[in-house]
C-alpha cells in the first residue's frame, strides 16, 4: 500500500514541501490569471508561463459574510503585487480581529479524505 | 430641422414590492401599457422592442409580452446583462432609432424576485464519493467560504472596504449613514417597496448579512416592472404639443463592460467601467457633473453607493467620504442622490431597475415627482451596474 495521495482544492494550489499558488502569466504583458487561459484579457497574447505567487501578503479589502453556517472572513490579499481572493483562517470572524493592511501568509489545511483515501488540501491566509 | 436627439415620451414603473396575484407578464404588461398611454401611442406605433428579464432570460419574454399586449411583427431583442439588463434594453431601442431602423422604440424590464433570497450563491451538489476536480480552476468543491466569497453583499462589502483602504475615512457607521439617507428619502416615494425610516442605531444593529452591510443596507429582492417609449426628434415634431412639452431628452446613453485592470478577475472592478461610462456620457451630453440636478445611482449595497460618488465624478477622486459628510447627497443637499430611496428601499427587481431609475429622473424633470420633487430639476443622471460587469449611464434633460 502506497502512502495516501493528496489533491489540492483548486489546481492553482501547488502542494509539496513549499505549498504555494501558481498563476498563468502572460509572457508579453505580465498579466496574471488563476484560471486556464485561451488568451490574455489585457494584451490578447496567447503565450503563458507558470509563475509562483508570493506566499505572504497584506489584506487590502475584506468582508465577513454571515450567510453560511459560520461567518468567515473573505479578503483580497495583495501578495507582492498579485491580488489573491482568499478566506482568512485562524482568526475570529469579527471586524475587531481583521485589519486593513494586516500581514498574512499562505497556510494549508486538510479537508479530509475520500473513499479512495485521497486527502484534499485547501488553502487560506493566516495572520503572519 | 430635425436633430439626432432621442426623446422619452412615455415612462412608467409599477409599484415595487410583493405582487402575489401578478406574474412577470402581468407586471410587464401593466408598465408597458401605461408607458404607451403616457406617450399617447399604441403598439401599432412601436417599431422595436427591447425586453429585459434576467431570471427567465431564455424564455422569449418579449414575444410573450407581445402576446399579451399586441403582436405586430416588429423585431424583439430579449436581453440579459445582470443588473444592467433594463438599461441594456433601453440601449437597444435607442440604437435602433439612431441606426434609422425605426422612429419609435419600447424598452421594458421586469422581474419577479420577492422571496428569492440571497443571489450569487450556488447550491452545492451532492458530495461525491471521491474528489472530482471541475470547472476552470479544477475545484473539488464549492468555493464559497473556502476561497473568500462570491455572494453579492460580500463582494460589494469588499468594494467599499477597498475604497476605504485606498483613501481612508470609511467605517461601518459611515456606510450605515448612507443607508440611513436612502431610507429617509424612501418615505416620500409611494412606489418604493419599503417606506420605513430607520435610525442609525436600527440600521447598525440589524441582522449582519456581510460586514459591513447589515440587512437594511442591502437592496431588497422584490417584484416590479418599468417601461419606456422613445422616439426620434423627427417623430417628436409630428406629435402633440402636450407630448413635446413633457418629452425628456436622452442627452447621453452609454453602456460599457469592464476593461482589463490588474486584479479585476479576483475582485470585480466596478469602478473602472463606471468611470469610463460616466466620462463618455458627460462628453456625449456636453455637460459636467456640476450641471446635474439629481442622480439615481446603483446602490445595490450601501458600500456601493460610496464608491460611485467618486466613479460618477460627483466629487474629486478619493473625496467620496467628504462628499457624503458635506450633506450633498441628501435631497436638500447640493447634489441629491437616490431621492427615490435607492435600491435599498425602493427595491431591486433586477431587470426593471435600469429603466425604473431613469423613470425616477424623468418624473423629476417633468415636474411630476409629487412629494419628492426636486424643485426646478432640469438635468439628471441614472446609473446601473451589473456584476460581471456591465454599466449603463443615461443623462436626461428637460425639454427646453
Amino acid at each position: 500500500m502506497t502512502s495516501p495521495a493528496q489533491i489540492p482544492f483548486v489546481d492553482y494550489l501547488i502542494l509539496g514541501d513549499t505549498p504555494h499558488l501558481q498563476v498563468n502569466e502572460c509572457t508579453n504583458c505580465g498579466a496574471r490569471f488563476f484560471d486556464r487561459r485561451n488568451a490574455c484579457a489585457s494584451c490578447f497574447g496567447t503565450d503563458f508561463t507558470k509563475a509562483r505567487v508570493s506566499t505572504t501578503g497584506v489584506i487590502t479589502s475584506y468582508s465577513i459574510p454571515h450567510t453560511a453556517k459560520q461567518p468567515f472572513v473573505s479578503a483580497i490579499v495583495d501578495c507582492d503585487g498579485t491580488p489573491v481572493r482568499a478566506t482568512i483562517i485562524n482568526v475570529d470572524p469579527s471586524p475587531d480581529q481583521v485589519e486593513m493592511g494586516m500581514a498574512v501568509k499562505l497556510a494549508t489545511y486538510s479537508m479530509g479524505t475520500d473513499a479512495d483515501g485521497t486527502e484534499a488540501i485547501a488553502f487560506g491566509f493566516a495572520p503572519a | 430641422m430635425a436633430t439626432d436627439d432621442i426623446w422619452i415620451i412615455g415612462s412608467n414603473m409599477t409599484k415595487f414590492g410583493k405582487h402575489l396575484d401578478k406574474d412577470a407578464l402581468d407586471l410587464a404588461s401593466a408598465a408597458a401599457m401605461a408607458a404607451l398611454g403616457d406617450a399617447d401611442m399604441t403598439m401599432a406605433d412601436v417599431g422595436v422592442l427591447g425586453m429585459g428579464n434576467l431570471m427567465n432570460s431564455s424564455a422569449g419574454m418579449g414575444q410573450q409580452l407581445q402576446k399579451q399586449i399586441g403582436q405586430t411583427g416588429i423585431p424583439v431583442f430579449n436581453v440579459a446583462n445582470a443588473c444592467a439588463t433594463g438599461a441594456t434594453a433601453l440601449r437597444v431601442a435607442v440604437m435602433a432609432i439612431k441606426a434609422g431602423e425605426t422612429d419609435v422604440g419600447m424598452a421594458v424590464g421586469v422581474e419577479k424576485l420577492a422571496g428569492a433570497g440571497l443571489l450569487g450563491q450556488r447550491k452545492a451538489g451532492p458530495p461525491s464519493e471521491t474528489w472530482e476536480p471541475s470547472g476552470r480552476v479544477g475545484a473539488i468543491g464549492p468555493q464559497e467560504g473556502r476561497i473568500g466569497t462570491g455572494i453579492m453583499p460580500g463582494v460589494f462589502g469588499q468594494v467599499g472596504m477597498e475604497y476605504g483602504h485606498k483613501y481612508g475615512g470609511t467605517s461601518f457607521e459611515l456606510f450605515a449613514r448612507i443607508s440611513e439617507k436612502n431610507h429617509a428619502h424612501s418615505t416620500l416615494n409611494p412606489l418604493a417597496a419599503y417606506q420605513k425610516r430607520f435610525t442609525l442605531d436600527e440600521i447598525m444593529s440589524d441582522v449582519m448579512v456581510a460586514y459591513p452591510n447589515t440587512r437594511p443596507m442591502c437592496s431588497g429582492n422584490c417584484d416590479g416592472a418599468a417601461a419606456m417609449i422613445v422616439v426620434s426628434d423627427a417623430k417628436l415634431r409630428t406629435l402633440s404639443l402636450e407630448t413635446q412639452k413633457r418629452a425628456v431628452k436622452i442627452a447621453a446613453s452609454v453602456l460599457t463592460s469592464d476593461p482589463w485592470q490588474d486584479g479585476c478577475q479576483v475582485l470585480p472592478d466596478v469602478n473602472t467601467l463606471t468611470k469610463l461610462a460616466a466620462r463618455q456620457a458627460y462628453e456625449q451630453a456636453g455637460i459636467g457633473p456640476e450641471d446635474l440636478d439629481l442622480v439615481e445611482l446603483h446602490d445595490c449595497f450601501a458600500t456601493a453607493e460610496l464608491v460611485h460618488y467618486d466613479n460618477l465624478g460627483l466629487c474629486e477622486e478619493g473625496g467620496a467620504v467628504d462628499f457624503f459628510e458635506s450633506g450633498a447627497p441628501w435631497r436638500d443637499g447640493s447634489m441629491p442622490v437616490n431621492v427615490s430611496g435607492g435600491l435599498q428601499s425602493k427595491g431591486h427587481p433586477i431587470a426593471a431597475t435600469g429603466i425604473a431609475n431613469i423613470h425616477e429622473v424623468v418624473s423629476h424633470l417633468r415636474g411630476e415627482a409629487g412629494d419628492r420633487q426636486i424643485e426646478g430639476a432640469r438635468v439628471g443622471l441614472a446609473h446601473v451596474i451589473g456584476l460581471g460587469s456591465a454599466c449603463g449611464v443615461h443623462i436626461l434633460e428637460k425639454a427646453a
